[in-house]
C-alpha cells in the first residue's frame, strides 16, 4: 500500500496541502477529485516522493519512503504528470524502452523490448510504434506515457502503483472509457494500486473503488461513488448545483451538472 | 546489424581515414602508404628503408601531434556539445554559444597576461598544465551559472540560456581585448589564436596533459547516456525513473567544463563543433544518447581534423584560423535549428 498519513505541505507560504490522508491500494482504483488549484497534483507529487512533507509521514509498503531507495521505488511505482513530453525526436517504442530504466534495461535486450510492445497494445497505441513522439496529437501523447508506465512496473513480483495526473483530459471519450478500463484491469489482474487525477464525475462514478474530493488543500469527502457523488458534497466541492438523473438502462445514475 | 552501431563504425572508419589523409597534406605532401610505414616503425614494426628522413621527422614533429590534437580537441567539444543538450533538453545548447568556451578563454588569457605577475611560481610548478587548469575553472564557473541562471523548477529556458550566452562572450571578448591592450608583444601572439581558435600549438606534452583529461571526461559522460534518455523526459520524470538527476546534472557540468575547458585552453575558441556534431548524429540515427555521445564525439573530431587540415592548406603558406571554417559550418545549422523552433520556444 502506499499511504499519506496526515500530510500537510507549505510553499512559499501557500498550504498547499493539509492534514490529507490518502490510500493507494493494490487491486484498487482511487480517483482524487476537485476545483483547480485544491492541492491535487500537489499530493499526488507528495506520494510520489517529489516532495517532501512538512508534516505527516508517506509510506511505501509499510516502510516510510524516504528509506525506500529511488530505484527501489521506481520499479516499483510509476507516474505520469500532466502534459508529459519528451525532448528530441524519440520514438514511441524508444519512449516506452526508456521507461525500462530502472530494471537496467537495455534498448538491445529482447524481454524489454517485448514488455514495451506489450504495453503499447495494452495501452492501444501499437500502431504508432515507429512514428517520432513530436508527430503525436495530444491525446495519442498520453496514451504513449501511460504505456511508458506500464512497462516501467511491469515484470514485478509484489504490488506496484500508478500515480497518473489527468491523462484522461486529452483522450476522446471513446479512449478515456477504453484506458479507464485498463486501469481497472491493471487493478484487478496484476496486483497494481492506482490513483487518478480526474474531472470527469461520471467517469469517476463508472471506474473507481474510492473517490476522494478535494477543495483548498483538504479532503472534503472521501468513499464509494454512491456515497461521495451526491449533490450535497459536489456542491459543497466544486460551486456547482448538480443532478442524478437516472439512465435508461437502470445503470447508475448520470451526474449532470446545471453549473 | 543495428543502424546505430553501423553508424559508429562509420565514424571510426571516417575519421581514420581524415586522419591519415590530414597527416597527408601539407607544403611536404606524405602519401598515406609512407604514413602508415613511418607509424608502424615507429611502434618497432617495420623498417624505414627508403623513405627520406624529412618526412618523418615532419610527420612525427609536427603534422602528428597536429591532427592527434584536433582529434582530442574534436571529441572532448563533440562530447560536451551531446552532454549539454542532454542536460537542457535543447539541441541548440553547445559550449560556445552558451559561454562556457567564452569563460575557459577568459581565464586561460587572464593566466597568460596576469599570471606571472600575481602568483609567479605558480605556472612553473603546473607547468604545462596551468591553462587547462585555469580554462577548466573558467568554464567550471560559467557552467553553472549559466544553469542556475537558466533552469527553474526543473525546466530550462532556452531563451535565457541564449541570452546568458550572449552576455558572457561579451564579457569573455571584452575581457580579452582588454588584455591584448596590455599584453606584451610576446603575449599578445599567444592571445591572437584565442578568438578563432587553432591547433597549431600542438606538441607531443601538450597532448599528454590534454589527452587525458578530456578521455576521462568524455568516458564519465558518454556512461551516462541511458540517464540522459530518461532526463528528456523531464527532471522530474526521470526521477521517477530512478535517476539520481543532481548528481548526474553535477557530473555533467564539470566533467562539460574539463572537456571542453581543457579543449580551449591548446586550441582556443573553435566555434560550434559541439552543436553540430551531435546534431549530424541525431539525423543519422536517432536521438539516442548511447549513439548521440560517442557519435557526437567522432563526429567532433572528423570536424575539426578536417577543418585543421583546410585552414592550413586553402592558402598556403598563410594559415587561416580554425574556428573560420568551424563557424562556417556551424552558422548555418545554428540558424535552421533556431528557425525550427521559433514556435516552439516563442522566440
Amino acid at each position: 500500500m502506499l499511504a499519506a498519513d496526515h500530510v500537510s505541505l507549505k510553499i512559499d507560504g501557500a498550504r498547499l496541502v493539509r492534514k490529507v490522508s490518502v490510500q493507494v491500494q493494490p487491486g484498487q482504483v482511487t480517483a482524487i477529485m476537485g476545483p483547480n488549484g485544491a492541492g491535487k497534483s500537489t499530493l499526488l507529487r507528495l506520494l510520489a516522493g517529489d516532495v517532501m512533507p512538512d508534516t505527516g509521514n508517506i509510506t511505501f509498503d509499510g516502510q516510510p519512503l524516504e528509506n525506500v531507495s529511488i530505484i527501489e521505488r521506481a520499479r516499483r511505482r510509476a507516474v505520469v504528470p500532466q502534459r508529459s513530453s519528451i525532448a528530441f525526436g524519440f520514438s514511441v517504442l524508444e519512449t516506452v524502452l526508456i521507461g525500462r530504466y530502472p530494471h537496467g534495461g537495455d534498448h538491445a535486450r529482447t524481454t524489454d523490448i517485448r514488455i514495451a510492445r506489450h504495453a503499447l497494445t495494452r495501452a492501444g497505441v501499437a500502431q504508432f510504434e515507429s512514428r517520432l513522439v513530436p508527430t503525436l496529437s495530444g491525446g495519442e501523447l498520453a496514451r504513449v506515457m501511460l504505456a511508458r508506465a506500464l512497462a516501467q512496473i511491469d515484470g514485478n513480483s509484489g504490488a506496484a502503483y500508478l500515480l497518473l495526473d489527468e491523462l484522461t483530459a486529452a483522450l476522446d471519450p471513446a479512449h478515456q472509457h477504453h484506458v479507464l478500463r485498463l486501469l481497472r484491469d491493471m487493478a484487478r489482474e496484476n496486483e497494481v494500486g492506482v490513483l487518478v487525477i480526474l474531472h470527469d464525475l461520471n467517469l469517476a462514478a463508472r471506474y473507481a473503488d474510492e473517490i476522494v474530493f478535494m477543495r483548498d488543500g483538504s479532503v472534503t469527502a472521501r468513499g464509494s461513488a454512491d456515497e461521495v457523488l451526491t449533490p450535497a458534497l459536489i456542491a459543497a466541492t466544486f460551486d456547482v448545483e448538480a443532478v442524478l438523473v437516472p439512465h435508461l438502462s437502470g445503470s447508475r445514475p448520470v451526474i449532470v451538472v446545471n453549473g | 546489424m543495428q543502424k546505430s552501431s553501423l553508424t559508429l563504425l562509420f565514424l571510426v572508419v571516417l575519421l581514420m581515414a581524415t586522419v591519415i589523409l590530414a597527416c597527408g597534406v601539407g607544403a611536404f605532401p606524405i602519401a598515406p602508404a609512407t604514413i602508415a610505414r613511418i607509424v608502424l616503425r615507429g611502434v618497432g614494426l617495420a623498417s624505414t628503408d627508403g623513405i627520406p628522413s624529412e618526412q618523418e621527422a615532419v610527420l612525427w614533429s609536427i603534422r602528428l601531434p597536429r591532427v592527434l590534437l584536433a582529434v582530442v580537441v574534436g571529441g572532448g567539444l563533440g562530447a560536451a556539445g551531446a552532454a549539454m543538450q542532454a542536460l537542457f533538453r535543447n539541441p541548440l545548447a553547445d559550449p560556445s554559444l552558451t559561454g562556457v568556451s567564452g569563460g575557459a578563454a577568459l581565464a586561460a588569457t587572464s593566466v597568460i597576461v596576469m599570471g606571472a605577475s600575481l602568483l609567479p611560481g605558480l605556472a612553473h610548478i603546473l607547468g604545462v598544465a596551468t591553462l587547462p587548469l585555469a580554462a577548466f575553472g573558467g568554464g567550471l564557473a560559467v557552467s553553472i551559472f549559466v544553469y542556475r541562471l537558466a533552469t527553474r523548477g526543473g525546466h530550462t529556458s532556452i531563451a535565457a540560456l541564449l541570452l546568458a550566452g550572449i552576455a558572457l562572450n561579451a564579457l569573455a571578448e571584452a575581457g580579452i581585448g582588454l588584455f591584448t591592450f596590455i599584453a606584451s608583444d610576446e603575449q599578445l601572439r599567444n592571445l591572437t589564436f584565442w578568438r578563432l581558435g587553432s591547433v597549431a600549438g600542438a606538441t607531443w606534452p601538450v597532448i599528454a596533459v590534454v589527452a587525458p583529461a578530456i578521455l576521462l571526461a568524455t568516458g564519465v559522460l558518454v556512461a551516462q547516456a541511458r540517464a540522459y534518455d530518461a532526463l528528456a523526459l523531464g527532471e522530474a520524470e526521470a526521477r521517477y525513473l530512478g535517476v539520481r538527476v543532481e548528481r548526474i546534472k553535477s557530473l555533467t557540468l564539470v566533467c562539460c567544463a574539463l572537456a571542453a575547458g581543457t579543449a580551449v585552453a591548446v586550441s582556443g575558441m573553435v566555434l560550434f563543433v559541439g552543436l553540430v556534431a551531435p546534431h549530424l548524429v541525431r539525423l543519422a540515427c536517432g536521438p539516442a544518447h548511447r549513439v548521440v555521445l560517442p557519435g557526437g564525439m567522432l563526429a567532433g573530431a572528423i570536424l575539426v581534423v578536417g577543418a585543421d587540415a583546410v585552414a592550413r592548406t586553402v592558402a598556403a603558406p598563410a594559415e587561416l584560423p580554425l574556428g573560420v571554417f568551424t563557424a562556417l559550418i556551424g552558422v548555418p545549422f545554428f540558424i535552421v535549428l533556431l528557425l525550427r523552433q521559433r514556435e516552439a520556444w516563442n522566440l
